[in-house]
């Protein structure tokens, strides 16, 4: 008899956006738009499959707020090492263009109550709209304990205690306790995070991927019905009065050269 | 409801700027709502700290002294509390690490809507509008809130700081802190980034980002600091990759930098590290991507692949 965690880890598929795009209505054009693992979620999964290997851990199980394009990146989260995956889904959330923190955090904490996980392993924020607030609403909305942005979690866990590193701003690093069951918002840089094997990508077609509508979690769709709208998007005014170097790359590092040696560099 | 609540914004027994800044941010919504600004100071000397922070368009400072440092459940029922006493119309944080570890907590106990990283911010007295950005910069938004009150946490360096002095009441907060309820304690604070070399000290530096693409290929960059007599610097994910040590690091979490000349290779310019760059006398940037946000202050660019122009630059100083 293990008595082991389990570790819920809401993983996002971001929009990521090419170099040269164009802006339809409050939207990016779908043709600039590809779709990856958000990077934050993808370190705290390594977090999440290291407790295991430690043997900290049971279980890894991951929760996705997304339509059925999204189980791809879902499935790469299963070949690193999660063991099943939750898929949270429904007509109500078709046309919310903005999901907004309140409604995650609503959907979130259903899932959290079914599954009862002592630890919850979230990304500081999505690449995309960079909220970053929802992994601690969630840990207020289910009465959990919680730290944000950490970026070092002590693989012990004695007593029910997490001990982490908080990365605050200018280089200092807090260090804090705090009571599980928990939610750490995890920062890059805290691990690597491996690349799945081909070994795990094909058991990652075998894992369970459970889909779950507002009915079955037993959210009302009232709830996802944020109080923000994206009104606008536009590319901001660049103040730049930036001179650019034109030609090959000789001529170009040729008068960046003159730059410095007018600077004084190398001198 | 009118009034605006700002909650200062401290660590370490330092006021930090983004409090000042908070304080312009609440005067000017302050002023279309038609009422007052408050401003919280929970925590550390705080009978100091609301000194140094009444500034002028400050209404009213409320203190809560409780405990030496942050604590984010100290700071949730502070503010809770005040607010259920103010009934402001909104709540104003920083986007700082520790505002994120209470105001999405306080957002959710109140059952406020939140707007986090706001870098504007408009209202009419009755719908709020927050512009910030999305997709690491790469554009703007406008997000309306269509709420009676919410909470807004403000990006720091966005408003000015507020300055003269201000003739706000300074009161002690009468709050009543649940002990138990307080599932998490401080246990230290390390300083990060130390070692042999000090990247704020240097005049040149020569700074590398993910367009290096493999931590090989950093041996250009090494070459070209050596003929250059520059210091090697980076951006985050070079040292999330574990490429470089911390130290060398520029950025809101790593160090602030000013040397006379900062090349800025394959480093598109995110605004974290843009806010540990950006006093740098002279920026030269090198990429691939005319529309990086590094181009917005960078004095000089070159928009062409770092492996073609770094070692045509190095060889100019062989």
């Amino acid at each position: 008899m293990s008595n082991g965690l389990c570790v819920l880890v809401p993983v996002t598929e971001v929009a990521t956006v090419e170099d040269e795009f164009e802006i339809e209505g409050t939207a990016i054009a779908d043709q600039y738009l590809g779709a990856d693992l958000n990077e934050w979620d993808d370190y705290a999964v390594e977090e999440a499959v290291q407790l295991q290997e430690a043997g900290l851990a049971d279980e890894v199980v991951t929760v996705t707020i997304g339509p059925e394009d999204c189980e791809q990146t879902i499935r790469q989260a299963l070949a690193k090492g999660a063991d099943r995956a939750i898929r949270v889904w429904d007509d109500a959330l078709e046309g919310v263009d903005l999901l907004d923190v309140g409604a995650k955090t609503e959907l979130l904490k259903a899932v959290v109550e079914a599954e009862e996980p002592d630890l919850v392993l979230s990304g500081v924020q999505s690449g995309d709209d960079s909220f970053g607030a929802t992994g601690v609403s969630l840990a207020s909305a289910v009465d959990f304990q919680w730290g944000a942005v950490v970026n070092g979690l002590e693989h012990d866990l004695e007593d029910g205690v997490a001990s982490v590193r908080r990365e605050l701003e200018g280089g200092v690093e807090e260090l804090t306790d705090i009571d599980l069951p928990a939610v750490l918002t995890i920062q890059t840089g805290i691990n690597e995070p491996r690349y799945a094997s081909l070994r795990g990508i094909r058991q990652a077609q075998r894992k369970d991927l459970d889909v779950q509508t507002l009915a079955d979690l037993g959210v009302d769709a009232s709830a996802v019905e944020g109080d923000l709208e994206l009104s606008e998007m536009y590319e901001p005014e660049t103040e730049s009065d930036v001179t650019v170097w034109e030609g090959g790359a000789d001529d170009t590092a040729g008068q960046l050269a003159e730059l410095l040696r007018e600077k004084g560099v190398a001198q | 409801m009118t009034d605006v609540l700002a909650v200062a914004d401290h660590r370490r027994g330092e006021l930090r700027d983004v409090s000042y800044e908070l304080v312009t941010a609440g005067r000017e919504l302050a002023d279309v709502t038609g009422g007052n600004l408050h401003l919280a100071i929970i925590s550390g000397p705080v009978d100091d700290f609301a000194e140094k922070a009444n500034r002028e368009g400050v209404d009213a400072i409320h203190t809560v002294s409780h405990g030496e440092e942050f604590n984010h459940d100290v700071y949730t029922q502070a503010i809770t509390q005040l607010y259920d006493a103010i009934a402001p119309q909104y709540v104003l944080a920083p986007n700082s690490v520790n505002g994120l570890d209470y105001a999405p907590a306080v957002a959710d106990e109140l059952d406020l809507p939140i707007v986090t990283d706001a870098v504007g911010l408009e209202a009419d007295g009755q719908t709020l509008i927050a512009n910030r950005e999305m997709y690491g910069g790469k554009v703007e938004t406008t997000v309306e809130v269509d709420a009676e009150s919410a909470l807004v946490t403000i990006r720091s360096a966005e408003w000015p700081t507020a300055e003269g002095t201000g003739d706000a009441e300074i009161e002690a907060f009468d709050v009543e802190i649940d002990e138990d309820a307080i599932g998490s304690s401080v246990t230290g604070f390390e300083e990060v980034g130390g070692g042999d070399v000090d990247i704020s000290e240097a005049d040149v530096l020569v700074s590398i980002g993910r367009g290096i693409e493999e931590e090989e290929n950093l041996d250009i960059i090494r070459e070209l600091a050596d003929a250059l007599d520059a210091t090697l610097s980076s951006s985050r994910p070079i040292v999330d990759n574990g490429w470089l040590p911390k130290n060398r690091q520029v950025g809101q979490s790593g160090k602030v930098v000013t040397p006379d000349v900062y090349i800025a290779i394959g480093i598109s310019g995110a605004v974290q590290h843009v806010a540990g760059m950006k006093g740098s006398d002279t920026i030269v940037a090198i990429n691939t991507d005319p529309n990086a946000p590094i181009m917005d202050i960078a004095d000089y660019a070159i928009h062409d692949d770092l492996f073609d122009v770094v070692p045509a630059l190095t060889e100019q100083f062989q």
